[in-house]
């Protein structure tokens, strides 16, 4: 592993998550580096989203830990987790269709007072004004997802590359540090890679850290600093994109020649 | 004539509040429940006893009546609500069906069939509100203080929550919503709204008995939000208009009194159905929903 120049934001340690007899997820530690792309790459059913599932909190692990910056995140419900910094987006993007473009960045955004029934009634000078600025930052970040003209549009009527903006952009406005993307390539034709591939590295110039998961081998390289190799719930390896793809061994397991 | 006329908009008036607050569960939030009119009855016999065991009059009554129904609906929402999916319409029939049978046979408190005569009608400034016109303006109040509240929920931060999670609850839950503390919410307003509809009611007509809060009442407050438009605020209210003023309108029709009540209700479901193939998304359902 490259030693970065601070401590992992992330790490994983000796995680295990098995359904019935399958083990899907076994002894699985790896740390993400702040202010870096993690890929996680490996064969279908390595364990790639069951990672991310049970780092979010959609899954409970059987042992292990998962930290971050300190604080275990096993055990948490999702939405502690969100709160504690770490955010994802899902490989069926799970827009809200019905909600436009606007509302679904909203989402993202804090409106503490806003959710709150109390304030809704009590304070609705304060749940107004931040209602605005919540409308201002989710303006923002349609604007630097490039989705500005879309903002009244319903989310299912966007084209696929949009919805995929979509998917980050609203995460991105949650202001997590962490952002989990599960498979933002995936679907997408060339035209459309060279709007996503550098909106990824522009997240992380944000000050954002990204863990992704990829399918595409040719797309690691660019789109990750290092490298997590995860086969049958295990890390195989983990490094520089170069190391990972140069391997004959771990490409062998990987494109199963 | 005027009296029955009064009588028909406290009607309207009182379902309007029924359907508006079913509306929070069923339209904005997608939990279907079958257990408002026990809720409803839990605000009529809260706010009854309230005012003829403890004195507390209709004001007093209501504020008790709100507060009974929300911890009932508190009680069933919170093992529930944890689950995902259509559990808490089985819950609810369950609310539904205990509470009858409590309203029924509990009869020291309720007095069972028999019902509680007597309760006082609602004072306001020591002024007594006892003339039919005069309730039509205290029920309106009361549905348009409820519509008032209904859109301050939907049409805010909160409300997106609500449509977030009923559109996918996994997706709002990885955004950071507590979507299962937002669903208990949710459900405890929508019947302290629903309690208060039953005060209104039982210090309107002054006597109450189970008939009232049976299951089909339940089922016709969830037909008012359904044939009104549950997607629109203001759907539930036309839904208590018109499905209050179909039954009143057939009674002009010249039926021959032998077989004017089964026919009533045969017309009645005809134009049920007719209304639900025409329109499926409700009278004021937004045309898009019927596009797909």
């Amino acid at each position: 592993m490259t030693a970065g120049p601070a401590g992992p934001i992330m790490a994983l340690e000796g995680v295990a998550r098995a359904f019935g007899g399958i083990r899907a997820v076994e002894d699985c530690s790896f740390d993400v580096r702040p202010g870096l792309i993690t890929g996680l790459i490996g064969p279908n059913g390595a364990g790639k989203t069951t990672v991310f599932n049970l780092i979010t909190g959609f899954l409970s692990a059987d042992q292990g830990s998962i930290r971050l910056q300190g604080r275990e995140l096993l055990g948490l419900a999702p939405h502690e987790v969100e709160r504690l910094g770490v955010v994802r987006t899902f490989q069926h993007l799970r827009l809200w269709g019905k909600m436009t473009v606007l509302e679904n960045v909203l989402l993202g955004c804090a409106t503490p007072a806003g959710e709150s029934v109390f304030s809704l009634f009590l304070r609705a000078g304060a749940v107004r004004a931040e209602e605005a600025r919540a409308r201002e930052r989710a303006m923002e970040v349609l604007n630097f997802f490039g989705l500005t003209g879309h903002a009244g549009d319903f989310a299912e009527d966007l084209a696929y590359p949009e919805q995929k903006l979509l998917s980050m952009a609203r995460i991105f406005a949650t202001d997590a540090p962490v952002m989990l993307l599960d498979e933002p390539t995936s679907g997408l034709d060339g035209e459309s890679l060279q709007r996503i591939v550098p909106m990824v590295r522009r997240l992380v110039d944000h000050g954002k850290t990204v863990l992704l998961i990829e399918h595409n081998m040719e797309l690691i390289s660019e789109l990750s600093d290092q490298v997590v190799f995860l086969h049958q719930g295990r890390v195989l390896a983990a490094g520089a994109p170069a190391e990972i793809t140069r391997d004959p061994a771990l490409t062998e397991i990987y494109f199963g020649v | 004539m005027t009296a029955y006329l009064a009588h028909f908009l406290v009607m309207v008036g009182i379902y309007a509040i029924l359907a508006l607050s079913l509306n929070l569960l069923i339209g904005y939030s997608g939990i279907f429940s079958l257990a408002h009119a026990a809720i409803y009855g839990i605000g009529a016999y809260a706010s009854a006893l309230a005012a003829l065991k403890l004195g507390v009059g209709f004001w007093g009554g209501m504020a008790i009546a709100a507060g009974v129904g929300a911890f009932a609906s508190a009680l069933v929402a919170i093992p529930s609500l944890r689950v995902a999916g259509d559990y808490y319409v089985v819950a609810s029939f369950g609310l539904q069906v205990v509470m009858l049978a409590v309203f029924m046979n509990w009869t020291d408190l309720t007095n069972g069939h028999a019902g509680l005569p007597g309760i006082p009608r609602p004072k306001l400034f020591g002024w007594v509100i006892d003339q039919p016109f005069e309730y039509v303006f205290l029920a309106a109040a009361f549905a348009v203080l409820t519509w008032a509240i209904c859109r301050r929920l939907t049409h805010s931060a909160f409300g997106r929550v609500l449509q977030a999670i009923r559109d996918d609850e996994i997706a709002a839950q990885a955004m950071g919503k507590n979507v299962v503390l937002v669903k208990i919410v949710i459900a405890c307003i929508s019947s302290a709204l629903g309690a208060m509809a039953g005060s209104l009611y039982a210090h309107y007509i002054t006597y109450i008995n189970p008939s009232s809060f049976a299951l089909h009442e339940s089922i016709f407050i969830a037909t008012l939000v359904i044939l009104g438009g549950s997607e629109r605020l203001a759907g539930p209210i036309v839904g208590a208009f018109v499905l209050l003023a179909i039954p009143e309108a057939l009674k002009f029709l010249a039926i021959p009194d032998t077989v004017a009540a089964p026919m009533r209700q045969i017309i009645y479901g005809a134009l049920l159905i007719i209304f639900m193939l025409v329109r499926p998304e409700g009278i004021l359902g937004r045309a898009r929903a019927r596009a797909q």
